[in-house]
């Protein structure tokens, strides 16, 4: 048992902290929650792929750097404790390069690997439909046979990040006749085409960057086939280890800590700054205790995953837990900002940036997105302590 | 970074467990916890027997030369099998604090005794205001000649009553600094003048009063410097606060466990309790809320044993453990139903030790104020 990191680990912390400090002052970004999943800035994920901290734990072969999880955990958390805008390349690095190294041709490797790597490959997720959330493999969406190609006709929804999207990674149903887990394929298309439709939606804190996508008639050729046709569902549950497992389960709202430490900090009652009060101190104290064992959660997932275990159980664990965390963060603080909480970032008289405002309302999603907690409770319950499910 | 036992270590849990289990039926357990001495002589003769007194003690004072780290694994299944002993307190709170603070002639005279089982340590630390910080250490020490001569209460003194030794943290000096002015004395526990009580408690551990009435003490027997003693005493706290959330681990592993167990078993409405999704959830809560505590303990022991700063991550994981600990067993007993509610069910003996380990070196608020001074608030 060691809880050291490795000197190669401090050093790469260090290099992610300077470049981020570097951006920072160059004033190329403004520390935001939520930054890994609406912060595009596609510049900026170029610059990220020169340093070659896209694809890190890829072999090298394919142009990775066949580093660890752990190590690659260290860049994202870094990311995140800065805020910063990663979401061009945050789904391809994440999970969508995994898919295609796991289960890709040669050919999708040759063509889109390097894409990715270069920091240019803004792909959105078309998995969830209107009717098919938890129970995704209910989704309806067709990919029918007609040639070479494929033809797609459906719905999907949840895709984050639209305007910036020149892919979609997308799972439909290839057999309908097949029992449901048993006729879902996985597909990685070009977003500019006939056929596909973007609409935005606007969500409770104003911001629009989930969008339905809408098929109609797509012709997909079939060598943008992931893996195994109608094996796409088995496929897909590497892919949600790795979409649960990351520290933007813990750390998504975590601008929102330093600046609420700096509230407390400054803010002065009777005399005394809020920072004195032990009421206030315990609240933040609680929310330090409730971060670190987070964070040790979701370190123990990457261990994992460098053992060459899939983190079934741990990643299901450690985002139930650490959305938890990023909803306890954000209502402490808005406890604690009292009448100030309410307003917008633009408001006159905002305190602490407005950021508890918009961290607040995005924070019901949390729960929601990438499986929410009662569906991974019942893995949990199900996979880990084998409760009976009848 | 590398969050598994090495080969070493799962043999020692391996073993420590198989051992545990075979002595330690519950009935066992019961008889012990209801005898007055609440320790079987035979059984810690054995234990002694199997090196794990000596265990963190280097070789030349008749120890095995392992790490904190490795006693913290058998701790963990010594609170998984109830052990009712003054392990505890003789290896955790004597044994260490004399190797971590003591010359070379104590070391010598009390570690190859504690490590043969010759030798029952407590420590006499809190007093009537039941607090761990350094302001609430009022018994006196006064200095006569050679000698020291001690008077005060102390209180929660797990097992004084059948002590060999009690380590004395005592006031030396009045300083307008609290953690100025205490030094920590070895104290024989047959000397006049100390009288013993044991409290009536929902802990096994035999909890006593402890009354020093001029209570003579060679000035050779104190351990690290005069006046210097908060130091030790900090150092005693964070290794023992540690020790018990591995301890707490271990009972939480074996309530997650029986719940489960239960869950499967028990039917009502013609399927097994563990198939509705409600029960199901709170066995998660209980197995993450476990979870949770395991990181951050082995964390935290992890760097005590490395010698590295700990206060942070001590605090962080006894904090943890008594929030943690108080769900746990709610939902257990929620899970378990009335017959948990009973003394024919195992469940409260864990119940009762965790319920009294969350207050003891620090509950939750103790420690979230520390973590508030490590935030820099």
């Amino acid at each position: 048992m060691d809880f050291a990191f490795s000197e190669d680990q401090n050093k790469l912390r260090q290099e992610v902290g300077d470049f981020l400090e570097e951006e920072l002052k160059q004033g190329n970004f403004t520390p935001a929650c939520d930054a890994w999943i609406m912060g595009h800035d596609p510049e900026f994920s170029k610059k990220v792929a020169a340093r070659g901290w896209i694809g890190l734990t890829w072999p090298k072969e394919f142009g990775g750097q066949g580093r660890s999880y752990v190590d690659r955990l260290i860049v994202t958390e870094e990311m995140l404790r800065y805020g910063a805008p990663a979401a061009c390349h945050w789904f391809a690095d994440r999970q969508i390069g995994g898919a295609i190294l796991n289960y890709g041709t040669d050919e999708q490797k040759q063509e889109i690997l390097p894409i990715i790597l270069k920091g240019e490959a803004y792909v959105g997720l078309g998995m969830s439909e209107p009717e098919a959330g938890s129970d995704l493999a209910s989704l309806q969406t067709r990919a029918v046979e007609d040639g070479d190609d494929f033809i797609v006709d459906g719905q999907k929804v949840w895709t984050s990040g639209a305007q910036f999207m020149n892919y979609i990674y997308l799972v439909a149903r290839t057999d309908s006749g097949a029992p449901k887990h048993k006729g879902i394929s996985e597909f990685i298309i070009e977003t500019n085409q006939p056929g596909i439709t973007i609409r935005a939606l606007t969500d409770i804190t104003g911001g629009q960057h989930f969008n339905e996508i809408f098929f109609d008639s797509v012709r997909v050729p079939k060598k943008y086939l992931i893996g195994v046709k109608n094996q796409g569902f088995y496929q897909i549950l590497n892919q949600l280890d790795y979409e649960r497992s990351g520290m933007e389960r813990l750390m998504g709202n975590y601008p929102l800590f330093d600046v609420l430490i700096q509230y407390v900090r400054e803010t002065v009652i009777n005399g005394k700054t809020l920072s004195q009060n032990p009421i206030i101190r315990h609240k933040l104290a609680q929310l330090k205790i409730e971060f670190e064992v987070g964070r040790l959660q979701i370190y123990r997932v990457s261990v994992v995953m460098d053992e060459g275990r899939a983190p079934n159980w741990e990643s299901a664990m450690s985002k139930a837990y650490c959305t938890t965390f990023e909803q306890h963060l954000a209502s402490t603080a808005m406890d604690i900002l009292g009448l100030y909480a309410q307003l917008t970032p633009e408001s006159k008289w905002v305190a602490a940036r407005g950021m508890a405002h918009d961290s607040y309302l995005a924070a019901k999603g949390y729960s929601l997105q990438a499986g929410t907690t009662e569906i991974l409770k019942n893995i949990l319950a199900l996979r880990k302590l084998g409760l009976p499910s009848q | 970074m590398n969050l598994v036992l090495s080969e070493e270590q799962e043999m020692l849990r391996t073993s420590g467990r198989g051992f545990l289990t075979d002595k330690l039926p519950k009935t066992t357990v019961k008889e012990i916890e209801q005898s007055e001495e609440g320790y079987s002589p035979e059984l810690w003769q054995e234990i002694a027997g199997l090196g794990w007194m000596g265990l963190a003690f280097p070789e030349k004072h008749d120890g095995a030369d392992m790490s904190f780290l490795d006693l913290t694994i058998l701790i963990e299944e010594m609170g998984r099998a109830c052990l009712p002993a003054p392990f505890f307190s003789t290896v955790v709170l004597g044994g260490l604090s004399i190797l971590d603070a003591g010359s070379e002639a104590q070391k010598q005279k009390y570690l190859p005794r504690i490590a043969g089982g010759e030798a029952i340590f407590a420590l006499a630390l809190t007093e009537p205001s039941a607090r761990y910080d350094a302001a609430a250490i009022t018994v006196r020490a006064t200095a006569r000649g050679d000698n020291y001569i001690l008077d005060g209460t102390k209180l929660f003194v797990h097992y004084a009553h059948i002590a060999d030794y009690i380590l004395v943290i005592a006031r030396t000096d009045d300083k307008a600094n609290p953690e100025d002015g205490i030094t920590v004395f070895i104290v024989d526990a047959k000397n006049p003048g100390i009288s013993t009580m044991v409290l009536k408690s929902m802990s096994p551990d035999k909890p006593c009063e402890v009354v020093f009435n001029q209570v003579k003490v060679a000035a050779a027997n104190i351990l690290g410097q005069l006046n210097q003693g908060w130091n030790v005493v900090q150092r005693i706290i964070e290794r023992a606060a540690v020790a018990k959330c591995c301890e707490m681990v271990g009972g939480m592993q074996q309530v997650l466990d029986m719940t489960v167990d239960y869950a499967k078993e028990r039917k009502q409405f013609g399927r097994p309790i563990g198939s509705f999704q409600i029960i199901q959830h709170y066995a998660v809560d209980i197995l993450t809320d476990m979870e949770g505590l395991r990181l951050s303990a082995y964390q935290a022991a992890w760097r005590v044993s490395e010698g590295l700063p700990c206060a942070e991550q001590v605090a962080i994981a006894k904090a943890w453990a008594g929030q943690a600990s108080e769900r746990v067993i709610s939902l257990s007993h929620q899970i378990h139903g009335a017959i948990g509610w009973t003394v024919d069910h195992d469940l409260h003996y864990y119940t009762r030790r965790a319920k009294a380990t969350e207050a003891t070196f620090g509950n939750v608020d103790h420690y979230r104020e520390i973590v508030a001074s490590e935030m820099g608030l």
